[in-house]
């Protein structure tokens, strides 16, 4: 087992910041902890790396208990949303900073920090400072660094929290096919569902200090195991009592046995996709999403009248 | 262009005028009577003793104000905020009552300096006692410079290194220390100047003892007490020339952290 978690306890003061968590993340995963923000995963996060310690319950990394050992011996790596760069210097130093710690030969090191320096595409900055290089990479520099010693799991708190959107996404991208390469176990913090089902082979929903859920993205999105779940991770509409994905629904002119009314109050299309919008008998809000090509076939306008139904199947 | 007018008339009267006067009084007669004079025995005595209490002061300031910082900032603990405002307090203070504090703990009649001079180790009317009551006053000189650096550059950089395998020594040596080193250096050079020129203080607990306890600011006094002006204008110009380099080193040092 790469990381074990049992029965973690966290509070700040009167705030609970974890209840009795127990989580298992399997050898060379790649995992998201994914949650609201002040739900608790990035204590979870520093907890495993030895940077807050649990009130209550143990960790255990690669089989070993590591609960009472302190940051430097869990052989971690850790990333930190705003880099950590050491700033005074040279992006080759910080990447080496690990092996100079643990006193590898200098060739070594130098061999190491190269080839690592390439693996994240910063061989032509080694010589530069922090300062000179843009978010993602700095972001990728640490990573390196965190990389460097082989440490036996890396562990990202919302690594790309505080990049643009767009490199964000080529990041996600690069952190994928590097953990496809590298396959070091990898835990990684989120409030981002797209980034979380994109990146992750298992996802672990925590909210209000409690683990939701865990499972594969494709789990949690068709089968969660609450609303909390559901709603996190995609959109949702209520049908009567229950909630649905608004994709999931189906517009017909049969009241059939399940059928509710409702009438169209507006249709918006974002290009592929149309929103309609409706109101039922009780003067519910709900909607539905389908194709273009599906809305022209039923010729949906305000006003007319349709009953909805989950799609079966 | 009257403010201009005024701030210049007030630094010339203030600042340049008294300076520039002991300059001219000093070389009056050439420098050999300068050098004479500074060359005496007394005066080079009181030249070694404001070493010798400077820079033992800007060594216990520098270890115990970077400490201080470490803890103020990295630490939440019952009584930081006193302690945070104690820090304060010798820039508050007279340092003539900080020189009278000191005699009330470690003075001969006290049981403290007692049981210290029954051990051979006397700390008022020697050099124990003006280090003491240097440290005492230049006590913020560091801690104030470091502390926004400190709290600038956040723990995260510290927990990288931790995480890195680097020991809470190497995480200092290695990632802190780099990261404060100009505020630490204008810490120390303000501290080298207030030691160099410290006198009240200085003067209450050293008992003034001429070639034994007299520094280079209570020769000056001194000398001009007892009409031995040249004397004590050619220290004076001394301590101000000294006083200008350190303001150099200062000027240049900002300039370094601003980079």
């Amino acid at each position: 087992m790469g990381i074990t978690v049992r029965g973690v306890s966290k509070r700040f003061g009167t705030f609970a910041a974890l209840e009795d968590v127990s989580v298992d993340i399997p050898t060379g995963s790649l995992t998201a902890l994914l949650g609201p923000s002040g739900g608790g995963k990035s204590t979870l996060l520093r907890i495993i790396a030895g940077l807050e310690s649990p009130d209550e319950g143990a960790v255990q990394i690669d089989g070993r208990d590591s609960t009472s050992l302190p940051p430097q011996r869990r052989n971690v790596g850790f990333v930190f949303q705003h880099y950590a760069a050491f700033k005074h210097m040279t992006v080759a130093r910080n990447v080496a900073f690990g092996l100079e710690i643990r006193k590898r030969p200098k060739a070594d090191v130098a061999r190491r920090v190269k080839e690592l320096l390439d693996l994240v595409h910063l061989g032509q900055f080694a010589d530069r400072y922090p300062a000179q290089l843009s978010g993602g990479q700095r972001q990728r520099m640490a990573l390196a660094r965190a990389l460097a010693p082989q440490p036996d799991v890396l562990l990202l708190d919302e690594p790309f929290g505080a990049l643009d959107a767009q490199v964000r996404k080529e990041l996600r991208d690069w952190l994928r096919r590097l953990h496809d390469e590298v396959h070091v176990t990898t835990v990684f913090v989120t409030h981002d569902q797209e980034e979380a089902m994109e990146v992750a082979d298992e996802i672990v929903v925590i909210n209000h200090g409690r683990v939701e859920q865990i499972g594969p993205p494709d789990e949690l999105y068709d089968k969660p195991a609450s609303d909390f779940v559901m709603t996190f991770l995609g959109p949702v509409t209520r049908l009567g009592d229950s909630l649905v994905r608004p994709h999931d629904l189906r517009l017909s002119t049969e009241p059939g046995a399940d059928g509710v009314a409702a009438v169209v109050e507006r249709v918006v299309r974002l290009g592929f996709e149309v929103r309609v919008d409706l109101i039922d008998a009780y003067g519910s809000a709900l909607w539905v999403q389908m194709t273009r090509g599906e809305a022209e076939r039923l010729s949906i306008e305000p006003g007319s009248s349709w009953f909805v139904r989950t799609a079966t199947g | 262009m009257l403010l201009r007018g005024v701030a210049l008339a007030y630094v010339l009267l203030l600042l340049a005028l008294p300076v520039g006067l002991v300059a001219w009084r000093t070389f009056e007669h050439g420098a050999a009577p300068v050098w004479r004079a500074l060359s005496s025995h007394a005066a080079r005595h009181a030249l070694a003793i404001t070493a010798e209490v400077a820079t033992a002061a800007v060594i216990l300031n520098t270890v115990f104000g970077v400490g201080l910082a470490l803890l103020l900032v990295r630490r939440r603990f019952p009584g930081r905020g006193l302690l945070d405002a104690v820090t304060d307090l010798p820039l508050a203070v007279s340092p003539v009552v900080v020189g009278l504090a000191l005699i009330l703990v470690y003075g001969h009649n006290t049981g403290l300096g007692g049981w210290l001079a029954g051990r051979g180790i006397s700390i008022i009317f020697a050099l124990p006692g003006m280090v003491l009551a240097t440290v005492f006053v230049s006590l913020p000189l560091v801690v104030r410079e470091v502390t926004p650096v400190l709290e600038e550059i956040g723990i995260e950089q510290e927990q990288a290194a931790w995480t890195l395998g680097a020991s809470p020594g190497q995480t200092f040596r290695r990632v802190t220390l780099p990261a404060i080193r100009w505020a630490l250096a204008y810490g120390v050079v303000l501290t080298l100047a207030r030691g160099l020129g410290e006198y009240g203080a200085v003067a209450v607990v050293s008992g003034r003892i001429v070639g034994k306890t007299q520094t280079a600011t209570l020769f000056v006094e001194e000398r001009y007490q007892n009409f031995d002006q040249p004397a004590a204008y050619a220290m004076a110009f001394a301590l101000a020339a000294t006083a200008v380099v350190i303001l150099l080193c200062i000027n240049l040092l900002r300039h370094q952290a601003g980079d």
